[in-house]
């Protein structure tokens, strides 16, 4: 069986296991490595991406359920990697070891797609998924919000 | 001449883009300023020596060790450090970058292989990056700075001081000429480096990045934030497998027997390999098991599935936390080994007014980076090759060598980003997995994962301990004896057979070399097993010594019906500056201990800078409270106050931390602040919501869902980072990656008091406030 799927506009043909975890059909077999493993069991975010345009784990979705779908990664967030988020991001220093912060971005930047200007329960609420074990929470809330702003700090 | 081999070209096959990033930054036409300084010395036996000299293979100061310079004027730093969130490849790189003059939108930084013999030590972790090559990296910018002075001096027939470099180009003041970094590259290159002793250092004053707040962002910013940044766990190479490892699930166990008959049936498995139990203590080696070899790693995680194993367990399947726990108390409730002893204590306790007793328990901890352990290695033409998100990369290639039956030179450690360190990814055990791996598939590339559950169950976790503490309070308040037993596993159970008690540099951490000022004082340390891989986890030891320390002078300010705060400054005594040799500590973090004094002074100003940040004694609202707790550890002086909030049935929140920090002086202000903004959380977490504990031997949490870290919505809402001024560049430069987790819990612990007058003894405190 074929799984045919749509990554970061590129159409993609799948022959291996249907039940393979998206997550590690990006990572393994398209060497996306911009989405992450960072629990297997929905805990951290480390893997979050967009599945027509709605954040999703890619390890809790096999890569069947994605068939005839539109992924995102990071990787493909905006063309040149200037999404407001990923630009306040940097411009606040956001990231400590980064390892977390693809699936962060996504988190964020699906919020920012239905609530542009969104309170700190807002941000609570759909960024609490995402781990950071090196603690950038005030940082991701910030930067959150500056780039909700439109980029004004 | 061409850059020395960083293992660029043989990393070209991967699908590395900041490695592509480098090659393409440095291009065909770079050079490396030619020079060769003797390397610092290194731990030798039977020598005191302190800070850098005291690490194995010390430090090295020279140019062309850290600096390259293209034709086309692009600056390449070369960091010999492991970037794991702390920001050092960027910090490091400023402090280059400041003493050559050269423009930072020009400076690119190389990451380096395992090689100390050729940098220096490279063990990351001890807070030390900046601490120990601050200078050295000082020296090598300057040195280089004026290879290029010279360069100019020669091309124009001028003397040399009248020429002057900055901004990326040198001038010739009198006649207004000028040539850039770039135009000089390839004159400098063949020029002697100065002489260590010639060398001009920068005026501070002058600095342009070194200490300053600047607009410089993080070298990894783009890569991170657009998902290109290359971790361990992300490593590929062509022709690659993929392996998981099933491992025993107690400590020292086994496999007894072994059916892969189903495991091989999944398709993309290829091969099946045990890899041997170690002997125990098994140091950085791996606890052994069944490894699974594929395609991909989900081919691989559903042939571990598949595999039928029977495990036999060893001796250390009766480790249980519950029992384990009550041993501890009866350890400590005893006497024990006296590793301190000043005055008469028993003498103190008798005549006190009042005595007051507390016992505390702090769990096992896993650091649990975001990225778990991996790494990928390949064994080819007699010459092993490995990719890892590594502390330690030449321990790592030591290690290699030794278990691969390989000269040292044959093996190459390239060192990816780290996804978390906290200590888990100094021990290099998943790295020999991979070589192990690799090596059943005669040389193939094989990347070995671990999942959450394999770094929560076969950890190198923080240690267990329960602190008892007594004192005697005269009839003024006033303590007059102390008293501390501390009970642990150490970490030495890593490296030699039952050691029992602390190791010196347990004993260093927040202890024995508590600065009070008390005229009786006693520490104990009863003896404790191990039972698991006890490891290092960010601040170590700190984390139980702090917590029980800092709870029981709130508890003692209590029964004196005293001001915590007050109480706690009063104990530490007026402004002085204490010999740690004097308190029984001959480690002091491996610094010099005339050089590194504990200040009481220091300490003193961070409890009272943290204390009027937080708006110390303002009325509270009914179920609010403030906590405060201070801190010396890793040669810095950190202290925390913490505001929170007790809600309905026991819930609370933490609308607000301020934290102070005295890390001496300052280099990267804004990745001080977010250590200790990333200190507030951790610390947090591991107050609040985390522990690892055991049942028959076997790690009870397995994942995030039981082991709960702190969260975004958790997270103490405000975080404000007070740094104190650091003074003079000539001061001595203090750790900054660890000092701020040790007194986040005390502090919670003693605000929660406040709010409510429940007090915590056992972390995490979880539902305890209800109790």
């Amino acid at each position: 069986m074929v799984t045919a799927l749509i990554v970061n506009g590129t159409e993609r043909r799948f022959d291996g296991d249907p039940d393979m975890p998206l997550l590690w059909y990006l990572r393994d077999e398209l060497g996306l490595t911009g989405t992450k493993f960072g629990c297997g069991i929905a805990q951290c975010g480390a893997c979050t991406v967009h599945v027509d345009g709605a954040p999703a784990l890619a390890c809790q979705t096999p890569v069947s359920v994605a068939e005839g779908r539109n992924v995102t990664t990071i990787e493909g967030l905006s063309p040149d990697g200037n999404h407001p988020l990923q630009v306040a991001w940097r411009e606040l220093n956001v990231a400590q070891c980064g390892y977390c912060q693809p699936g962060q971005i996504m988190q964020a930047a699906a919020l920012l797609q239905n609530t542009p200007n969104p309170s700190d329960a807002d941000i609570d609420a759909a960024m609490n998924g995402n781990l950071c074990r090196c603690g950038t929470y005030p940082r991701i809330r910030a930067a959150i919000k500056q780039a909700a702003k439109g980029g004004r700090p | 001449m061409i850059p020395r081999d960083n293992g660029l070209e043989a990393s070209t096959s991967l699908v590395n883009v900041s490695r592509r990033g480098f090659v393409a930054g440095v291009g065909a036409g770079a050079l490396v300023l030619a020079v060769g300084l003797p390397r610092g010395s290194g731990a030798q036996q039977g020598e005191n020596k302190y800070g850098a000299d005291g690490m194995p293979n010390g430090w090295r100061d020279d140019p062309k060790v850290f600096v390259a310079l293209a034709e086309d004027g692009t600056v390449t730093v070369t960091c010999h450090r492991q970037e794991m969130g702390q920001g050092v490849r960027t910090s490091i790189a400023m402090v280059v970058a400041d003493e050559l003059g050269a423009n930072w939108n020009k400076v690119r930084v190389a990451q380096a292989d395992g090689d100390e013999a050729h940098y220096g030590n490279q063990d990351t972790d001890g807070s030390r990056s900046l601490r120990h090559f601050f200078m050295p990296l000082r020296r090598a910018g300057a040195g280089a700075r004026m290879m290029l002075e010279q360069a100019a001096a020669a091309r124009w027939s001028v003397p040399v001081s009248e020429v002057r470099a900055a901004e990326h180009a040198v001038m010739h003041t009198p006649s207004g000429r000028s040539l850039g970094y770039g135009e000089l590259a390839r004159a400098a290159s063949v020029l002697p480096a100065p002489p260590r002793d010639a060398i001009r250092l920068k005026d501070p004053a002058q600095f342009r990045y070194i200490g300053r707040e600047s607009a410089i962002g993080l070298v990894d910013n783009q890569d991170i934030t657009t998902g290109r940044a290359i971790y361990g766990i992300d490593a590929r190479a062509e022709g690659m497998f993929y392996a998981l490892v099933a491992r025993p699930p107690v400590y020292g166990g086994k496999v007894a027997s072994l059916d892969e008959s189903e495991a091989l049936k999944v398709p993309g498995v290829v091969k099946v390999v045990q890899i041997d139990p170690p002997s125990i203590p098994s140091e950085f080696q791996p606890v052994g098991g069944v490894a699974v070899i594929a395609r991909n790693t989900w081919a691989a995680m559903r042939g571990r599935d598949a595999l039928k194993i029977t495990w036999e367990d060893g001796p250390n399947a009766v480790y249980s936390s519950d029992s384990y726990r009550q041993g501890l108390e009866a350890a400590v409730r005893r006497p024990a080994k006296v590793v301190r002893n000043e005055g008469d204590l028993d003498r103190a306790m008798a005549g006190a007014a009042k005595r007051v007793g507390a016992e505390y328990y702090i769990p096992h901890l896993a650091q649990t980076p975001m990225e778990p352990p991996a790494a990928l290695v390949r064994i080819q033409g007699g010459r092993c090759e490995a990719w890892a998100c590594t502390q330690s990369p030449q321990v790592t290639r030591t290690r290699l060598a030794q278990k691969l039956g390989l000269p040292e030179e044959a093996v190459t450690v390239h060192v990816t980003l780290l996804g978390g360190g906290f200590g888990r990814k100094s021990k290099p055990d998943y790295v020999i997995e991979a070589a192990l791996c690799s090596k059943a598939m005669d040389g193939a590339p094989v990347k070995v994962t671990w999942t959450r559950e394999d770094d929560l169950s076969n950890g190198y976790y923080g240690t267990v301990s329960v602190e008892r503490l007594e004192a005697g309070l005269d009839t003024n308040g006033m303590v007059v004896a102390w008293l501390h037993r501390s009970a642990a596993p150490t970490i030495g159970a890593l490296f030699a057979p039952d050691p029992k008690h602390e190791l010196p540099l347990e004993l260093g951490m927040g202890f024995i070399n508590t600065p009070f000022a008390v005229p009786n004082i006693r520490m104990e340390n009863p003896e404790a097993a191990a039972h698991v891989r006890v490891g290092w986890y960010r601040s170590v030891s700190n984390i139980p010594h702090a917590f029980a320390v800092q709870s029981f002078v709130a508890e003692l300010a209590h029964a004196a019906g005293r001001d915590p705060k007050d109480f706690l400054l009063e104990l530490i005594g007026p402004a002085r500056q204490i010999d740690p040799t004097d308190l029984g500590d001959a480690w002091n973090y491996g610094e010099d201990p005339k050089r590194y004094l504990i200040d009481t002074g220091r300490l003193r100003r961070v409890i009272e800078t943290a204390a009027e940040g937080i708006g110390w004694g303002r009325q509270m609202p009914r179920g609010r409270g403030l906590g405060i707790a201070g801190h010396y550890s890793f040669v810095s002086y950190v202290a925390v106050a913490a505001e929170v909030e007790v809600g309905e049935r026991g819930a609370f929140s933490v609308p607000r931390v301020d934290i102070a920090v005295d890390c001496g002086p300052v280099v990267n202000p804004d990745r001080v602040r977010s250590q200790m903004e990333g200190a507030v959380v951790m610390g947090h977490g591991l107050a609040t919501s985390a522990e690892i504990s055991f049942k028959n031997g076997r790690a009870v949490q397995q994942n995030f869902d039981l082991y709960e870290l702190t969260r975004i919505a958790t997270a103490p809402r405000e975080i404000r980072v007070h740094i104190l001024p650091g003074g003079d560049y000539d001061r001595p430069l203090g750790g900054v990656g660890e000092p701020g987790v040790p007194p986040m819990a005390p502090a919670l612990a003693n605000a929660i008091f406040a709010a409510t007058g429940k007090r915590i003894r056992r972390l995490p405190v979880r539902d305890q406030i209800n109790a």
